[in-house]
């Protein structure tokens, strides 16, 4: 049955990587939904965290030809349960609406955001959460005049990742070939 | 003559060992020491302008390095998997940019799907050019990606040393594949100080995995307790060089091996327990068995479809054990109930420690009873016919007799590759060339003369169809000017045979584009100054055989076969294997 999952990708840092990754799941047709990539506490060993919409059975298969790549560490799926995971967005509300349109104050509060900044024409809010708590919170913003909403892919922990953890620590000592 | 160049040289290099500093030379200069250190000898190759600095390096590694000129890249990458299969070195390919290395691609796909150890060096437009659309500029790192094991683009030429250490680690270990390494033209030109040092570690690869022994052990265990155990031997049993540890495992214990198409040869075809051909067009027994045995011990193959057929069905009513080096074979196709990550020597080596001697003899018996069946009905009258026009499976029979079984056999991509490969007694390992999980038309003529290359001391025949030898015959001109002894035999039906079959079978005989109106193929050679002749009585057949072999070098003989000749038996594609067809 397809649902949401989360693969993770450790890499070696080189120029492509994001390209080889990604064609294998084009050749399987599997869309990617969000990517975010970003160094690990591991100087030169990058972390892919990858959400798409598709089955067990054949991201297992996808992950075993991802870690076929001479420059990839390792390749996990995971079940929603199995990652610690937040996204980001950012929404952009008119200032002018601010002052007409009800209780900015107790809005922010209640859902757990922030203002970034603001200037005489919009001012920025910044939410984490869950994809589906981000795009309520669109909804919430509304009457407030929404000019522009961003999110974020997906940055995620996952709950056993402590024994590859060591192993990757372990990479560190020996140095990255060319 | 070129020996005035080639001295100095020599000396300089004499002169920095006795001083101990590194030489400062041309990136050109690197990667031809840099080949030379990895042992290659011979290089397939085709010049032009983004590569013309290397190959005005390799005018000074002459002596060391023999460079054979082809007549279109494609033919280069083939040449180089025949090299490097013959050989059990690793191929290597020279290709310009641009147009030279998107004709790379055919070839590169091809030894990746076979897994054959191939290095391609392409030359690529300056540094400062990239990305802006210049003369012959490709992007051939994004082109090749999905179809080399790796790829990488060196714009420096202090980092081609390292790339080429890399790139032949990374082509023979594991399971082997192509590696396309990219040189800008500045880092052609560009000095640098030259070290090398031979790759033996990356930290993100590994090629040679941990044997897991309780594996092994349930391995074992399934073995020593199976009724009716059955080997089906891959490619990998050749590459890994597992052929003695394959057949130790199924004498003690008397177990049937079958092959699969890339793994023909391994075992030799008169061995008592070798029972045939798997796939859509192998032996009738070896795949109608594979519905009753109760064990399979798959080895370094990777359940390809044309093995399968319907995969729901395939092999259902047995527990598989898979040895298999590439992980992310283990459970693509077919569950293994024990998956043993190793390559097939060391897996086997561990095996066989474990293996009670046993006897299957009601087992093996049900092989001679498919055998005699298939003999009766399909074999019987295709390799002794009497009557009628050429069969192409009395040439290959032949071809056998006379070659005795021991010549490399490369053949091409159709009914002639099926008849060939079901017919041919293989006696030696690594006798067997063909491209298999590509199934590229126009592989053999290139691929046979990087075989011979590989192999001097064998002969080399090719077997070819009429279609796939118009696909790349202008590899003639080079098999004159490099005067390689292959002996090229067309099985010619004038038409393209297996696409027609399938249109007879499937498409109500509605034969769209599959005629032939071809050429004088031996008029062809003769252009080429290759020897010739062209044979279509039965009763001239096996003197014109003599009379190819008996000729020293290159020879080419065009048999004319029966023009609607089809290849039995079949599985009709995506049908259980037990929908095997004889007629």
């Amino acid at each position: 049955m397809q649902k949401e999952y989360t693969v993770t990708v450790y890499t070696e840092d080189r120029i492509g990587i994001t390209n080889r990754i990604t064609i294998i799941f084009t050749r399987r047709g599997i869309n990617i939904t969000s990517l975010t990539t970003a160094e690990t506490e591991i100087p030169g060993v990058y972390k892919f965290v990858i959400t798409v919409m598709s089955t067990r059975e054949l991201l297992d298969k996808v992950v075993g030809q991802i870690e076929r790549l001479i420059e990839i560490h390792r390749a996990f799926v995971h079940e929603e349960d199995e990652v610690v995971y937040q996204e980001l967005a950012l929404y952009k509300i008119s200032t002018k609406a601010l002052h007409t349109a009800g209780d900015v104050e107790k809005l922010i509060r209640e859902n757990n955001a922030r203002i970034l900044t603001i200037t005489g024409d919009y001012f920025v809010i910044e939410k984490t959460g869950h994809q589906q708590e981000l795009v309520d919170f669109i909804k919430k913003l509304e009457p407030y005049g929404l000019i522009e909403y961003t999110k974020s892919g997906r940055v995620a922990i996952v709950k056993w990742s402590r024994r590859f953890h060591e192993h990757l620590k372990e990479l560190d000592k020996s140095v990255a070939s060319y | 003559m070129q020996q005035k160049d080639v001295l100095p040289m020599k000396a300089e290099k004499e002169a920095d060992k006795r001083l101990d500093v590194k030489p400062v030379i041309t990136g050109a200069e690197a990667l031809m020491r840099s080949l030379v250190a990895e042992g290659v000898e011979t290089i397939f190759g085709y010049p032009g302008g983004a590569i013309m600095p290397i190959y005005d390096a390799l005018y000074d590694f002459q002596d060391q390095v023999h460079h054979i000129l082809v007549r279109h890249e494609q033919g280069a990458t083939h040449a180089a998997q025949g090299y490097a299969r013959s050989s059990g070195k690793v191929g290597v390919a020279f290709a310009t940019s641009g147009p030279g290395a998107t004709n790379l691609v055919t070839g590169l796909a091809d030894a990746y799907m076979d897994s054959t150890p191939m290095v391609c060096i392409t030359g690529q437009v300056a540094a400062s050019l990239l990305g802006t659309d210049a003369f012959q500029e490709t992007d051939v790192i994004g082109i090749t990606m999905p179809i080399t094991k790796w790829n990488i683009q060196v714009t420096k030429q202090e980092d081609i040393p390292a790339a080429i250490a890399k790139a032949f680690y990374i082509a023979r270990s594991g399971r082997p594949g192509p590696v396309l390494v990219d040189i800008t033209k500045n880092a052609q030109v560009g000095k640098c100080e030259f070290e090398y040092k031979k790759c033996e570690f990356i930290r993100s690869y590994q090629p040679i995995p941990e044997l897991d022994n309780e594996a092994v052990t349930a391995a074992a265990a399934l073995i020593n307790s199976a009724k009716k155990p059955y080997i089906f031997c891959g490619h990998g049993v050749l590459i890994a060089g597992a052929e003695n540890q394959l057949l130790e495992l199924a004498e003690k214990a008397q177990i049937p091996v079958a092959s699969t198409l890339l793994g023909l040869s391994a075992v030799p075809v008169d061995h008592p327990l070798y029972g045939g051909l798997l796939g859509m067009h192998g032996n009738y027994a070896p795949n109608m068995l594979t519905c009753e045995c109760d064990l399979v011990i798959a080895v370094g193959m990777r359940f390809d479809d044309r093995v399968t057929g319907d995969v729901n069905t395939f092999v259902k009513q047995a527990k598989v054990i898979h040895i298999e080096i590439d992980a992310a074979e283990i459970n693509k196709i077919i569950r293994a109930d024990v998956a043993i990550h190793a390559d097939a020597k060391t897996a086997l080596e561990a095996l066989n420690k474990l293996i009670m001697p046993a006897r299957h003899d009601e087992w093996l018996k049900e092989f001679e009873v498919g055998h005699k069946k298939e003999y009766d009905k399909v074999q019987h009258r295709e390799l002794y016919p009497e009557t009628g026009e050429i069969k192409m499976a009395e040439a290959v029979r032949l071809i056998s007799e006379k070659t005795k079984g021991e010549a490399i056999l490369v053949t091409d991509v159709g009914q002639h590759q099926m008849i060939a490969s079901r017919y041919y007694r293989f006696k030696n390992p690594n006798t067997n060339i063909t491209s298999g999980g590509m199934g590229t038309m126009g592989f053999s003529v290139p691929a046979a003369m990087g075989a011979k290359m590989g192999a001097p001391e064998k002969e080399v025949v090719a077997v070819i169809g009429d279609g796939c030898f118009q696909m790349t015959l202008q590899e003639l001109g080079t098999i004159y000017q490099s005067q390689i002894g292959v002996k090229m035999v067309i099985l010619n039906n004038n038409f393209l045979g297996m696409v027609r079959q399938w249109q007879q079978l499937f498409f109500d005989k509605r034969y769209s584009s599959t005629e032939m109106t071809n050429p004088d193929f031996v008029q062809i050679a003769k252009g080429f100054f290759i020897p010739g002749k062209k044979v279509s009585a039965r009763e001239d057949l096996s003197s014109a055989i003599d009379e190819m072999l008996a000729t020293p070098g290159a020879y080419l003989l065009e048999i004319v076969v029966e023009k609607e000749d089809n290849v039995f038996p079949m599985v009709p594609a995506g049908a259980p294997v037990s929908s095997i067809r004889l007629e």
